[in-house]
């Protein structure tokens, strides 16, 4: 090889390394957080799985999120991430004969799980029935709006998160972002869900929502107390479900849902469903008892009862 | 390394070459592509509640043009069947172009899902190791495995046959034959991995039906071929490439044989659903009648249905199929059938009415239709842009030059009417 040749080609290459380092740096101007964003863009973007963060990385999430929510909202929010309860396992049970379709329960869990108010989330839908057709869903009545309730000839059907046994959401989840709990509560990881929705159509029960805007929260509605895996506020684009109150029901007071506590005709029950003095264990073992959707094997510990 | 570099200089400068026509065509596209951006960055700021989806119908017009596509990637390259069984001549070409769409189609694909995710910035989420692959219990990690290494053996495969065709060597049979073999149970397993996202869903009775992957591979044996049909018609008008009028009526033949085991798939489902009566025949009375005032749906479906009757009795018929104005009336409706019937037709009525009977009526907004206008475009542009490259070196007017490196061009302008296949048009 010539000098000129040998010279010639290091010019090349080295115009062809200045050229790449120009190419990497437009591309990190043009995608990545500017330079004086705060790092805690950066810990956000690369935040691992729930599931895998250390004792002191969680803390430092946590830190990372009461500090940017406390910022967004202009007052102190706690977000704790409180474990299961060892020998708990929830389950739920709603009284069809009781329930009069006041949609306190809907309306309740919105103030409590900190639900986007515009548009408007609910975890929990409540169908208006045909007393002589049953639960025919075709005919259900989402949007009813009568001056009174409950109307004659008609009956109630709450639905939201069955925390199936055998949930066919976890299933679909092509990253791990949802998974149950060891005390049986189906949880989403809303910094890891990427928003594929492949979990939505996989519900039998339409008990998962999508934030398709950002959330619409006031800053005076928001509830301070909150869970990593439940009511911390949402970000937009990910899925969000009913977690059984999970702020509230793993407390060492062992306080009840929000929705089973502002329930006007008691239609609402809650309990541990390994503990055989429980509540919950009576109305399963001695009431009418049935599983929506029993065909699909989802295997709910939410069950629907008729007490009278 | 330096052969290397001097073929990419060399593909570099042919793309920049070319016919008014071509020139028009490429930036008419990159105009599209333009107006899918600016779409697409109004979606990620405001949010996908600019699109029509809700929580009821949480999947819509992206994710029918994927299902779509992915049966045009997997259908171009399974007509490397019929070109090997009569043994077809341009069996090349053939390979090369139909590879080439497959990588085209899958990019959409791979373009049209991430438009669709909510955080598409947590894609590195599903990289196995760096982040978590629900694989295999998740069928879009099936998916997202089946899709990428779909793109890449045809990728690699039209790549080595093109760059060994530019050295003027043919390539080594070896290893392109296995490669070959291979693509073809790829291709059917991108489909029916595809199928089985959907059918796997208990929740969802019109997905839930064993039939759902067959006949998914059935129709699309007759969208992607169609397109092909096409394809090759405007390349040996445009370009040196000869194609032979009897492989594009075997095309034809193929595609009326799959239009009507489509059709009769079809049949069999609706038999079952109508016959039995069960509440599992609400999304098939919603998408063929309409259910309880809501028709959204109705039009579309029975447009598609006239299509691909129409088209399978036009590609029946030897005199319809070898008239080259029928056949491209049948192919063009073929093309647009099973595009309505694999796209919204599948995708909506899987949601609507919704696993609590309610209905929401789903029908995409002007953004929505951008965006996928912008990826179609892309989609366009690329596949414009491998066969700027692909044609000129199967015709062997791009080389490399007595030096062994540098590249000769011998073709400047791509997309001109060859005079001599007009006559030949005209004399018909």
């Amino acid at each position: 090889m010539s000098d000129k040749e040998a010279r010639d080609k290091r010019i090349l290459r080295l115009s062809r390394r200045k050229a790449l380092k120009g190419l990497a740096a437009g591309i990190g101007a043009l995608a990545l957080p500017a330079k004086d964003s705060p790092a805690s863009v950066w810990e956000a973007f690369f935040q691992k799985n729930f599931r895998e963060l250390g004792k002191e990385d969680l803390q430092k999430v946590l830190a990372r999120l009461e500090k940017e929510y406390s910022a967004q909202f202009g007052k102190a929010v706690k977000v704790k991430a409180t474990p299961p309860v060892e020998g708990v396992l929830f389950g739920y049970a709603l009284d069809l004969s009781r329930c009069i379709g006041c949609r306190r329960c809907v309306y309740g869990c919105v103030r409590e799980n900190n639900q986007s108010r515009d548009p408007q989330i609910h975890w929990i839908r409540v169908l208006q029935l045909n007393k002589e057709k049953g639960v025919y869903l075709e005919e259900a009545e989402h949007y009813y709006n009568p001056a009174k309730v409950p109307e004659p000839g008609r009956f109630y059907m709450p639905v939201q998160c069955h925390q199936c046994k055998n949930p066919p959401c976890t299933k679909v989840c092509p990253v791990q972002a949802t998974w149950t709990e060891k005390d049986g509560i189906v949880v989403v990881d809303y910094n890891w869900c990427i928003g594929c929705r492949y979990c939505m159509a996989a519900c039998p029960y339409g008990a998962r929502h999508f934030n398709w805007k950002k959330a619409g929260l006031p800053a005076a509605d928001l509830n301070t107390d909150t869970h990593y895996l439940g009511n911390r506020p949402r970000p937009v684009g990910v899925v969000e479900k009913c977690t059984f109150c999970i702020q509230r029901v793993r407390e060492p007071s062992g306080r009840y849902t929000a929705c089973v506590e502002v329930c006007p005709v008691g239609a609402r029950k809650f309990g541990n469903l390994l503990d055989p003095d429980s509540e919950i264990r009576y109305i399963i073992e001695n009431k009418r008892v049935f599983i929506f959707k029993e065909d699909l094997n989802t295997q709910p510990k939410f069950y629907y009862f008729y007490a009278t | 390394m330096k052969m290397i570099w001097e073929f990419f200089k060399g593909t570099l400068v042919l793309v920049f070459r070319g016919s008014k026509a071509y020139y028009a065509w490429v930036f008419s596209l990159l105009g599209l592509m333009a107006v899918g951006a600016f779409a697409y960055a109004h979606q990620l700021q405001a949010g996908l509640i600019v699109t029509a989806m809700r929580d009821q119908v949480s999947w819509g017009f992206y994710i029918s043009n994927f299902t779509f596509l992915v049966g045009v990637a997997a259908a171009a390259v399974l007509l490397i069947i019929p070109a090997y069984v009569y043994h077809w001549k341009p069996i090349k070409e053939i390979a090369v172009l139909g590879e080439m769409l497959a990588v085209s189609a899958m990019i959409m694909c791979l373009m049209f899902v991430t438009v669709d995710i909510g955080r598409p910035e947590r894609f590195w989420h599903l990289i196995p190791k760096i982040g978590i692959l629900n694989f295999p219990q998740s069928l879009l990690a099936w998916d997202v495995v089946v899709l990428n290494l779909y793109l890449v053996l045809n990728l690699v495969i039209s790549v080595y046959i093109l760059y060994n065709l530019y050295h003027r060597r043919e390539p080594n049979k070896s290893f392109t034959t296995p490669l070959l073999l291979f693509s073809i149970p790829a291709a059917i397993s991108i489909h029916t991995v595809t199928a089985f996202l959907y059918n796997g869903l208990a929740a969802r009775p019109f997905w839930n039906a064993s039939i759902l992957a067959p006949r998914f591979l059935a129709s699309a044996f007759c969208s992607g071929p169609a397109f092909m049909i096409m394809l090759f018609q405007v390349i040996r008008k445009y370009t040196k490439t000869e194609i032979k009028d009897e492989a594009i009526f075997k095309v034809a033949e193929l595609i009326a044989y799959s239009m009507f085991l489509n059709l009769f798939l079809l049949g069999a489902e609706v038999f079952k659903e109508y016959y039995s009566n069960t509440i599992h025949l609400a999304p098939m009375q919603y998408l063929f009648q309409g259910l309880h005032g809501h028709a959204t749906l109705v039009p579309y479906i029975w447009t598609a249905m006239i299509f691909n009757v129409t088209a399978f009795l036009l590609f029946l018929i030897p005199q319809t199929r070898e008239n080259f104005v029928t056949l491209n009336i049948g192919c063009v409706l073929i093309f647009f059938g099973v595009y309505i019937e694999k796209g919204m037709g599948l995708v909506i009525p899987g949601l609507a009415p919704d696993v609590l009977g309610e209905i929401y009526d789903y029908s995409p907004t002007g953004i929505e239709f951008l965006v996928s206008l912008g990826i179609w475009a892309t989609g366009l542009f690329v596949y414009t842009m491998l066969l700027r490259v692909a044609i000129p070196i199967l015709n062997g007017d791009f080389h490399v030059g007595e030096d062994g490196t540098t590249p000769v061009i011998a073709d400047q302008m791509f997309i001109v009417q060859r005079p001599e296949r007009v006559s030949a048009d005209a004399g018909k």
